[in-house]
């Protein structure tokens, strides 16, 4: 069973870019640590982060399909920062990584407890008979 | 002298791997290391073979090319130890490989089936083990297969074979009681991999492997292993007479087509005479397990020329069986449609209630769409698209939620223009 874990931040200005240098590595190495141990464990499909909120655009079709791009729009509190796809034998082992990633360090090495989102990605088998 | 590489030849490779895997394992007593060295003997075949042509003896080519790796590892290990113990290992692996060819033993695949399957390994794990080591198929195939990358895939196949080597299971056929404790887990594994093939031939997946085929070639095998066992015969019977309506599963659009709406003139009449001798084989011979029972009512499916022409009546006597020998709430909610066909659809809500508390289907899609199948069938069309809506909201798979959500919306637009429901969906068999 595959599912999608999206990790969210709080919005531009309160995030990893302010931390000290200490904190910042263990940040780095804790996710990259996680990483080498989804793909050893055989469950990682695929891994990305994505830029910071401010490179961020909503785009939507105007007249004739032509793009109007758009900044994001200041009263969004959070911000996907990134996701893993992972395949896994259970739901509860889905929550466990998640629960793993969202106790990534923080500030002063203290977890930083971040709201990871977990669903289920659409490419189930369909039920067994049995 | 050799062959011309043709459409044969993967399929030879492919048969040729467990057994090479086999002489080569017992001949150096190291699973892990042996499963490895064939992996490269087979990559090494498939890319000479098909410019140099097949070798005289395919096999002792694919020992000789692992076995050669296996010593070149154990050389450069000896290189690093003590002197004399050099010498008594070099003696114990320098034998020549006809040694290995002549050790061979027609259990080999047997044995590679019962030791993939252990019931120590997840079933992510057996599956990716069992179709390597059994199938003689790549890391790359499989990976494309499950749609994860392959280093991942590569990474849970060593994870497995490690499991294996840690819990000590010899090299040798179990004994007649353990072969008949670990029966069923070998099953569960070759029908999961139908069931994953089965699915996967929906849709944007099409050019994925044919594991479905697979499977059938590995129950195949199986059942040559195991002449007398009749659940093995009624788990490819059950494929073969699944198999067969294959065609006629999606619409031009690659939407699914509910068994009541399929045409049945695409079903392959081959598969389903192979499976019903098969079953009716398998049957006569006394204990009747989940397999062949399951297998005789795809059977009575796959007899009906026109969905009026089924005999319900059977298919619930079976169910009424299968809820005997193995109980769970899928059989139940089969069971429950069954009934809604023979005796109306107030008697399959009945049995879908017992359901209600199950924890084991909580939240499962299947509860819902079938209970909006039966609800449409008594004319609740507002709590058949409520139900159906809940059923799209859970599945897992993409063309069961369009499926599902075209059903809501179907009976939203009818009862809109007040027109009366094309009637019930119709039962769908996963």
């Amino acid at each position: 069973m595959k599912y999608i874990l999206m990790m969210n931040t709080m919005k531009a200005g309160q995030g990893i870019p302010q931390w000290p240098g200490k904190d910042l590595q263990a940040h780095i190495a804790f996710m990259k640590n996680l990483n080498k141990e989804l793909r050893d464990s055989g469950e990682l499909v695929s891994a990305e982060g994505l830029s910071f909120p401010d490179q961020a655009r909503l785009v939507r079709a105007g007249k004739n399909g032509t793009p109007i791009t758009d900044g994001v729009f200041p009263e969004s509190k959070e911000f996907l920062a990134g996701f893993w796809i992972v395949d896994v034998d259970s739901p509860e082992r889905a929550y466990a990584i998640a629960a793993k990633a969202s106790a990534a360090p923080g500030p002063g090495g203290a977890p930083l407890n971040m709201p990871i989102e977990v669903r289920p990605v659409m490419s189930g088998p369909p039920p067994e008979m049995l | 002298m050799t062959k011309p590489w043709d459409t044969t030849s993967e399929q030879l490779l492919r048969e040729l791997a467990p057994q090479v895997l086999g002489a080569v394992a017992r001949r150096f007593r190291d699973f892990v290391s042996a499963e490895d060295a064939v992996q490269e003997a087979m990559m090494a075949a498939f890319t000479q073979w098909p410019q140099q042509g097949i070798p005289d003896n395919p096999r002792g080519w694919l020992i000789q090319v692992a076995s050669r790796r296996l010593t070149d590892q154990a050389r450069s290990e000896i290189a690093r130890r003590e002197r004399e113990t050099a010498m008594a290992m070099e003696a114990e692996i320098m034998a020549p490989a006809v040694d290995i060819e002549s050790a061979m033993d027609p259990d080999d695949t047997l044995i590679l089936l019962f030791m993939c399957c252990h019931p120590a390994l997840t079933s992510s794990s057996a599956i990716a083990l069992t179709l390597r080591a059994v199938g003689g198929l790549t890391t790359t195939e499989i990976a494309n297969a499950f749609l994860v990358p392959e280093a991942t895939m590569a990474q849970r196949i060593s994870r497995a074979k490690q499991s294996i080597k840690a819990s000590g299971v010899p090299f040798r056929l179990p004994s007649p009681q353990e072969r008949a404790e670990r029966l069923p887990a070998v099953l569960h594994v070759l029908y999961l991999i139908f069931n994953e093939g089965y699915a996967s031939s929906v849709g944007a997946h099409l050019q994925r492997l044919d594991l479905a085929r697979e499977a059938i070639r590995l129950t195949r095998c199986a059942k040559t292993l195991l002449p007398g066992n009749e659940e093995v015969a009624g788990l490819l019977a059950l494929m073969l007479l699944t198999d067969a309506r294959r065609a006629a599963r999606t619409g031009p659009d690659e939407e699914l087509v509910p068994l009541t709406k399929q045409d049945r003139t695409l079903w392959d009449q081959g598969e389903i005479s192979e499976g019903i001798e098969l079953l009716t084989a398998a049957l006569s011979k006394g204990t009747v397990g989940l397999y062949q029972l399951q297998a005789a009512i795809a059977a009575v499916h796959d007899e009906a020329a026109r969905v009026e022409d089924t005999d319900w009546p059977q298919i619930l006597a079976l169910y009424q069986l299968l809820k005997r020998v193995s109980p769970s709430p899928m059989v139940t909610l089969n069971h429950a449609i069954a009934a809604a066909m023979v005796h109306g659809p107030s008697k399959g809500l009945d049995l879908l209630r017992t359901l209600d508390t199950d924890a084991r289907l909580a939240g499962h899609y299947r509860l819902d769409a079938v209970r909006a199948h039966l609800l449409e069938m008594t004319g609740d069309y507002e709590g058949a698209i409520k139900h159906y809506r809940i059923a799209a909201g859970r599945t897992t798979s993409i063309p069961e939620q369009n499926y599902l959500m075209t059903q809501a919306a179907r009976l939203g637009d009818n009862t809109r223009g007040s027109c009366k429901s094309d009637g019930p969906a119709g039962q769908r068999i996963p």
